[in-house]
């Protein structure tokens, strides 16, 4: 096996040492770390439930190995949420009932947030792009595309954190 | 435990103030905050990870096993084969509540000498780490000799057939006979038969299998796990020859569950490996293990015969039924059973047989999935609907009209249904809700279907169904509810909460809910059978309404008027005709708690309680009742490349009462897209009964980019056995979604596809056939003209 390097980077804003070896990825690390809201799905890139933000670009964590992100900024779905008021895609969700098992739901919100800082005006093809890498078992879509469209009219009215 | 009749019966509010919202789910901030801790999400000081060895042929004999090298690893705790467990098997029965013998379907923990399906586990690692286990799982040395296997249903009846299951390889037979079909075709002017398949599918919830076990002070084997059913414990405790009380599972938040973690999954291989190390010990499935690791949904082959008047009356039907059970029983028989009762549809039909039969092969093992096999009876009694209208020329909505069951009609098997039976209007709403029909142009067409169904929700009577729970009012008024209530994503947690709080009068943030904890928490059964909400709201219903009566006697006292002039809402008690006069739950729970009043309830609520039904005639009742209602859809089909979109689907249902209307649309919402994977995309591949699609990138569920226009449409009966007159909607939800989609590419391309998932290679197909069958029709009527 291995030796263990430590790997610097900003977790959700926040300067942390990951401690990894070569072949290990980020879902790892990152869950190691007690980033418990990266969720495991398949560890093949196929479901999108590990998605995290690298410079604020989403990937799947479990495609990426911990010693490629060396001195960039991770965001989890904990690290849009940082303020005491809800981010307004994670508000719009608990509203829409985008939520039910809510394995999936980090990851998306996560992608989702990408998307947003691209448009703010969605079109359901552009939700439905943003979300192709991620599965969901419980919803239908349905409601997630709702959430998603109710928290670009809150961003674009000027609600939210920033 | 006080089991009563509620003290008052002053149902809560004549206004309901919480049940029928559509509130924000008590567990969706956790949620969507990333918050939320599953039961993978538990760490233990001194924790090892474990693993599993699978095997890789379907059909074969253990010649030998060497984990010597294994063992010698460092950081290895413990390899387990079936050499170092005593001679035991695990059950395979759903959990009994009541002490009846469970039925004789146990299977061996670890392969002993036989593989019977792929996957079958042939050893157990603890290590120090993840990677450890896997360099162990790689250094375990066996040897197997292939043995010949049975693969398909007709091979395994076959004179010469391996024997998978003694005594037959038949694994559980039902037969419903009702009326005389000799007669029913006598009487019959067209007579339409037609064999429908169904496929091999994967539940693919999003969290794999996982949990986490430890044995404590007391000797107790503790397991904190993703799971349907944390009653396994008393099959876990058998498996391993200890007293019940000494196994104890504790639930999460599940993430996904369809079924597909109603068996027992890791919690026996987590106990063995806690009981050998004595440490905590951390085991989760990697996706392929979930692909290899639990049971399937049953591929079906039915064959429906049906004898219909010119006017559309059905006046006969013959069903026959087989399913693919694959290597060990599990709940085929129950999946049978389903299906068999399902088999007529909603229809009301005088002369039926039926029969049907589960068949073991070495596939790999099939066993609850969202719709238990009353979801496959759809797929063919409402295609053969269809069938049936274009053959006699007749609408085929009419034709459902002519046939219909009306309230108060029986089923099939001599069943009085209590509760409303409104196919009808919800067929009729979900086809209103389709509108306009979409253009298209050649060589793209557009179809529409629809299907109605009969869903039973609640356990099967003659296995004495009963959930259990605790309410308490704290004595600042805050209110805290127990339930043994597994919570797999359908908000069953959060629905307990909107009817405690409707019954005391407090708002959904006031009331907290421990769930799932075998130990703690008061048994509700299953989070399985459309039962949740029917039986642990039932539960919770009772608790909080004793207690409501204890409180509002309390409180009329303290108020100086009679009890039935108070009422409870907005967390006051107070007298409805001058609400001025008023006082606090805050003040009420801390008065009476100085004075020794009750604060809490264990209730007990019961399903009705039958005898099985008679084996030769299959009369009797079956189920507490039934959901009805109908999906409709618009599909367009590409007649060149035979791909298929569905455009418009539509869910109409009468659940009888929403207790959050939000959530059932989520339900009617994710139905309509599971069951879209199940008719168009989804299908588990076996070779030699080795599964070659074990992945998300190979077993094809639908994504983002397949979403159709989804509508959902509730209505609202009030008549059904739950709370507040509520039926159920996990199971219903699904189960017409299919064969409506089925019904329509039929209608869009004039043929049909009998074998479901309809891919576009096999649109192609029976387009092709089709073209054939017309060119020669042609051709034949053409003959005699130019005779002339």
């Amino acid at each position: 096996m291995s030796l263990e390097k430590a790997i610097p980077v900003k977790i959700n804003g926040v300067p942390h040492e990951l401690l990894a070896r070569a072949n290990e990825t980020l879902l790892d690390c990152l869950r190691q770390h007690g980033q418990f809201e990266v969720k495991n799905g398949c560890e093949k890139g196929d479901c999108g439930a590990c998605a995290v933000q690298i410079e604020g670009e989403a990937v799947d964590s479990c495609l990426t190995l911990t010693w490629t992100v060396e001195g960039r900024s991770i965001t989890t779905l904990e690290g849009l949420n940082d303020t005491n008021k809800p981010h307004p895609l994670i508000a719009a969700f608990m509203e829409q009932g985008a939520v039910q098992c809510g394995y999936c739901t980090p990851g998306i919100i996560v992608a989702a947030e990408e998307m947003l800082r691209e448009t703010l005006n969605p079109t359901d093809d552009d939700i439905a792009l943003a979300l192709s890498g991620n599965l969901c078992r419980c919803t239908g879509y349905t409601k997630i595309f709702a959430a998603i469209r109710q928290a670009a009219t809150v961003l674009r009215e000027g609600g939210g954190n920033d | 435990m006080t089991d009563q009749t509620p003290h008052r019966q002053t149902e809560a509010n004549v206004v309901l103030r919480q049940i029928g919202k559509p509130l924000e789910r008590s567990d969706a901030e956790g949620k969507a905050t990333g918050r939320t801790r599953y039961a993978g999400d538990y760490t233990m000081p001194s924790m090892l990870h474990g693993r599993v060895l699978r095997s890789e042929l379907a059909s074969a004999r253990l010649k030998h096993l060497d984990a010597s090298a294994a063992r010698n690893l460092p950081g290895v705790l413990c390899v387990l084969t079936a050499d170092e467990l005593p001679d035991r098997l695990a059950a395979t029965d759903i959990p009994g509540q009541t002490g009846q013998k469970r039925a004789s379907t146990d299977r061996q923990i670890l392969v002993r000498e036989f593989i019977r399906h792929h996957g079958e586990p042939l050893a157990l690692i603890a290590a120090e780490t993840p990677a450890i286990a896997e360099k162990a799982h790689d250094l375990i040395e066996y040897e197997i000799e292939p043995l010949p296997g049975v693969y398909d249903i007709d091979s395994a009846l076959g004179p010469d057939a391996p024997i998978v299951t003694e005594p037959d390889n038949i694994v559980g037979q039902h037969k419903i006979r009702k009326g005389n079909v000799d007669k029913g075709f006598a009487e019959a002017d067209h007579i339409i038969e037609n064999t429908f398949k169904t496929q091999f599918i994967e539940h693919a919830f999003l969290e794999p299998e996982v949990g986490l076990a430890w044995v404590d002070e007391n000797g107790v084997i503790n397991i904190r796990m993703s799971t349907q059913v944390i009653e396994h414990f008393r099959f876990i405790a058998d498996a391993l020859g200890v007293p019940h009380n000494k196994v104890r599972i504790l639930g999460a938040m599940v993430g996904g569950g369809f079924g597909g973690k109603e068996d027992i999954t890791v919690e026996l291989y987590l106990a063995l490996l806690a009981q050998a190390t004595r440490r905590p010990v951390r085991l989760a499935y990697t996706r392929e293990d979930s692909f290899l690791g639990h049971g399937k949904r049953h591929p079906f082959v039915i064959s429906h015969k049906t004898g219909v008047t010119k006017q559309g009356k059905i006046t006969a039907l013959e069903v026959n039924i087989r399913a693919d059970s694959g290597a060990y029983v599990f709940l085929s028989p129950y999946v049978l059973l389903y299906s068999a009762v399902a088999a007529p549809g909603p229809y009301r039909i005088d002369n039926v047989k039926i029969d049907s039969a589960a068949i073991a092969t070495n596939n790999m093992y099939t066993s609850a999935f969202r719709g238990f096999g009353a979801a496959q009876a759809c797929v063919a009694y409402e295609a053969q609907m269809d069938e049936i209208a274009k053959a006699i020329g007749i609408d085929r909505f009419e034709l459902r009209r002519r046939n219909f069951m009306r309230t108060g009609d029986k089923t099939a098997t001599g069943q009085t249904v209590e509760s409303a039976i409104w196919s009808d209007e919800c067929m009729t709403r979900a086809l209103e809700a389709l509108g306009e029909e979409t253009k298209a142009e050649e060589p793209v067409k557009i179809g529409r279907g629809v299907a109605t169904y009969q869903q039973s929700y609640g356990r099967i009577t003659w296995l004495h169904d009963t959930a259990e729970a605790w309410v308490g009012i704290e004595i600042d008024g805050t209110v805290i509810v127990r339930s043994g209530v597994t919570d797999i994503g359908g908000g069953q947690v959060s629905a307990l909460s909107q009817i405690a709080a409707e019954s005391l009068g407090v708002g959904l943030e006031d009331v907290i809910i421990y769930h799932s904890d075998s130990a703690v928490t008061p048994l509700a059964g299953t989070t399985t059978a459309t039962r949740a909400l029917y039986m642990t709201g039932n539960a919770v219903h009772k608790a909080s309404s004793i207690l409501r009566g204890r409180m509002i006697d309390f409180a009329a006292n303290e108020l100086d008027v009679q009890p039935d002039e108070v009422d409870l809402a907005n967390g006051q008690a107070f007298v409805v005709d001058d609400p001025s006069n008023f006082i606090s739950l805050t003040d009420l729970a801390a008065r009476g708690a100085s004075e020794g009043l009750q604060r809490s309830e264990l209730a007990m609520f019961r399903a009705p309680f039958t005898d099985p039904i008679d084996k030769e005639t299959g009369q009797g009742p079956v189920f507490p009742d039934f959901t009805y209602g109908c999906h409709a859809v618009e599909v367009s089909v590409d007649t060149e490349t035979g791909e298929v979109t569905v455009l418009k689907s539509v869910g109409a249902h009468d659940i009888g009462q929403a207790i959050n209307p939000q959530a059932v649309e989520g339900q009617i919402e994710g139905g309509a897209l599971m069951g879209q994977g199940y008719a168009l995309s989804e299908e588990l591949i076996y070779q030699e009964g080795k599964l070659v699609s074990p992945s998300f990138s190979e077993y094809l569920i639908p994504t983002s980019m397949d979403m159709p226009e989804i509508k959902t449409i509730i209505l609202e009966s009030r008549s059904g056995l739950g709370p507040f007159g509520a039926k159920g909607i996990g199971e219903p939800s699904f189960t017409p979604v299919a064969p409506a989609i089925a019904n329509a590419v039929a209608d869009a391309i004039g043929t049909r596809v009998f074998e479901l998932p309809i891919t576009p290679e096999k649109v192609v197909k029976v387009l092709s056939q089709s073209q054939t069958n017309g060119d020669l029709e042609q051709k034949l009527n053409k003959t005699p003209l130019l005779e002339d």
